[in-house]
């Protein structure tokens, strides 16, 4: 066997019938988080580094987007202002139409480290969203139990963090943002931290998931794979500064399953992402100037 | 080609960088600590000639002789030296050698003499009257040391909680604090006896400044080490500031700030000889001193042992207890079963309406 051809592949903005219909439902949904020239500048006089630069886009509801970058593009704070634990320099963040000020419970969040508490059960966990808000007892108990078999971790809601592996720690945190019914979930390199065959298993999971439940969803991820198979959209930032690339519409159907890897519609939204993200690496700064920046 | 038998013993090394213990190397050699102390201990009060750098004195010999040594009298423990010198003197003289054996000095004890001692000391009344049984000063020492740890605590934590919560208050008063606790709590003592009087207060006082400030700055740091992811994804769920300390940052803190009282406690022991002996000597140092006075030994020894098995059993109660109280870290669920057993035993909560409650939204 020889592969003296290239690959012919479709190009990534060929979508199939089923697709175009998809997106042009998911655009007239309402949208949920508005991100609106966003700027991020770190230090200032010479040493300014500008993070981000005017950043925007929309987030529909029940969309599946995700933020895609090399490393140092800003993923991690653009994602923190999302939830209100970092500031903006310059822009703003709207969730349903209202500007974000700080943290809140409208914007649910799960980490790369799993952050549940040590000190909780899995249930209690779940329960520390709805007792903040001073939910009833007895019925965030139940609900709490609910949310964790849509995680399938009913058997363990008595059992302490510690006693869990890393893919049920990361389905706990999952259950525990879900629980508190955000208007959006922040992923932050939610699988980031797991081995290959159990991130498999987590996005199987979070696919489950979204077809249950009412939920939108912005995913930060540095894997292509993850990002294709998962998302509607793939938002592209380049590094230095991190600004948008690109915004790409993933032309592959729903619903999405493993076998879809090797479908050419995967393949070149792949390529794609391989080509604007290696060419933003290379290019964000020659070798011999970074040598001189850390040798002086 | 055979198969390892899956029996075969694997060679433990008992002396492998940075690798646990076996269970039985590890109880055995905590066994250890204390025998091989001990043993030196009996080596050289009991092996006649380890050790032993003076003579009993047991029949002193014709006291008429004179000489540079005639004071030597029974029941004396003399210097090896003088004792050759007086044996010298007397066979010059014509007269039988003195008798004596190799002996330690007074304030050397043997175990068996403070074994004893550890019991009669209670029951020995005290040679003065008005002065205190072994008993009454120990509890009199356990008072302070509680009294002045409880005081401390009960400030110390919440100012060390507050100061590793919100950097403010950290800039408030830790400059303050950390230059005061350079100052020895001992410089405090006539301070406190003129303003307190003799009696306990000044004593607790004492134990109060050599623990609370340390205590702060204790509490304080580990209160910042907690992951501050925590206090983020709390925020994320809607937890406001209040909410952030009393149900993240205190129950998150909390095994650590168990340990940091376990280790602070044993500094305020170390603080209670000082604080007995400022005004009016109290508690253990005042028995421990009275029985120098009288030259009991023995005595000295067993009130110094009783301190040791006090701190001793009290940091092993408290590390087991602890097994309980943190069932997420040692992983022991005695408790949390007992208290879901209890929850069972309750009438049951009636269930609410069935509907699907997996809604987000209102779409």
């Amino acid at each position: 066997m020889s592969h003296a051809e290239p690959l012919s592949l479709p190009s990534y903005l060929d979508q199939p019938p089923e697709v175009v219909a998809h997106l042009a439902e998911l655009y007239r949904r309402r949208t949920v988080m508005r991100i609106d020239g966003l700027s991020k500048l770190f230090g200032s006089g010479a040493e300014e580094v500008v993070a981000l630069r005017d950043i925007s886009f929309d987030v529909h509801h029940r969309e599946f987007i995700s933020v895609i970058g090399p490393s140092g593009c800003g993923k991690s704070t653009l994602i923190r202002i999302l939830a209100g634990l970092d500031y903006p320099t310059a822009g703003q963040v709207l969730v349903d139409g209202l500007p974000v000020e700080g943290p809140g419970a409208d914007r649910g969040m799960v980490f790369q480290g799993y952050t549940l508490f040590p000190w909780l059960t899995v249930k209690q966990n779940v329960l520390f969203g709805p007792s903040m808000k001073g939910t009833p007892k007895l019925r965030a108990e139940e609900k709490a139990l609910e949310w964790l078999r849509l995680v399938n971790l009913s058997d363990f809601a008595d059992a302490y963090p510690s006693q869990l592996s890393g893919g049920m720690k990361q389905r706990v945190a999952i259950a525990r943002a879900l629980a508190n019914q955000p208007r959006i979930l922040l992923m932050d390199e939610p699988f980031g931290a797991l081995d290959a065959q159990t991130r498999a298993s987590m996005q199987a999971h979070l696919l489950r998931i979204c077809g249950q439940v009412n939920i939108t969803i912005l995913f930060i991820t540095h894997d292509l794979d993850e990002a294709v198979y998962l998302s509607d959209r793939i938002v592209v930032l380049g590094a230095r500064p991190g600004r948008i690339m690109e915004i790409i519409e993933v032309p592959v159907s729903r619903p999405r399953s493993p076998n879809q890897f090797l479908s050419g519609s995967f393949l070149s939204t792949k390529r794609r992402l391989e080509e604007l993200i290696h060419h933003v690496e290379i290019s964000a700064k020659p070798e011999s100037e970074m040598m001189a920046e850390v040798y002086g | 080609m055979n198969p390892p038998k899956p029996n075969q013993k694997r060679r433990v090394k008992l002396w492998a960088v940075r690798s646990p213990l076996s269970r039985k190397a590890s109880t055995s050699a905590t066994f250890l600590a204390f025998i091989l102390p001990f043993l030196t201990w009996c080596l050289l009060a009991y092996v006649p000639f380890v050790w032993h750098p003076l003579v009993l004195v047991q029949a002193p010999g014709d006291s008429n002789i004179p000489g540079t040594y005639s004071y030597l009298a029974q029941g004396q423990r003399v210097e090896k030296s003088e004792f050759d010198g007086r044996n010298r003197e007397l066979v010059a003289a014509g007269k039988p050698k003195a008798v004596g054996v190799a002996a330690n000095p007074i304030y050397f004890q043997a175990p068996d003499e403070v074994a004893r001692a550890l019991y009669t000391a209670f029951t020995t009344a005290p040679e003065r009257d008005g002065d205190l049984w072994l008993h009454e000063s120990l509890l009199q020492s356990i008072k302070v040391i509680l009294l002045g740890f409880l005081w401390s605590a009960v400030f110390g934590i919440p100012l060390g909680v507050l100061g590793g919560t919100f950097a403010m208050f950290s800039r408030l008063t830790e400059p303050f604090i950390d230059f005061v606790r350079y100052m020895p709590a001992p410089v405090f003592g006539a301070l406190a006896v003129t303003i307190f009087g003799l009696g306990e207060e000044p004593k607790v006082t004492i134990i109060f400044i050599g623990t609370f400030f340390q205590m702060v700055l204790v509490v304080a740091n580990t209160t910042r080490s907690l992951d501050v992811s925590l206090l983020h994804a709390a925020q994320t769920l809607g937890a406001g500031p209040r909410q952030l300390v009393f149900n993240v940052v205190l129950p998150g803190i909390l095994p650590a700030l168990y340990r940091d009282m376990r280790i602070l406690l044993g500094w305020a022991w170390t603080y209670l000889v000082v604080a007995e002996l400022i005004g009016e000597k109290s508690g253990l140092s005042a028995f421990i001193y009275q029985q120098q006075r009288y030259r009991h030994f023995d005595n000295v020894y067993a009130a110094i042992a009783i301190i040791g098995v006090i701190g001793l059993l009290t940091d092993q109660a408290l590390a087991l207890v602890a097994k309980y109280l943190f069932p997420w870290e040692s992983g022991n669920l005695a408790l949390v079963r007992l208290g879901r057993g209890l929850r069972r035993s309750l009438p049951a909560p009636k269930p609410a309406a069935a509907e699907s409650l997996l809604t987000i939204g209102d779409e």
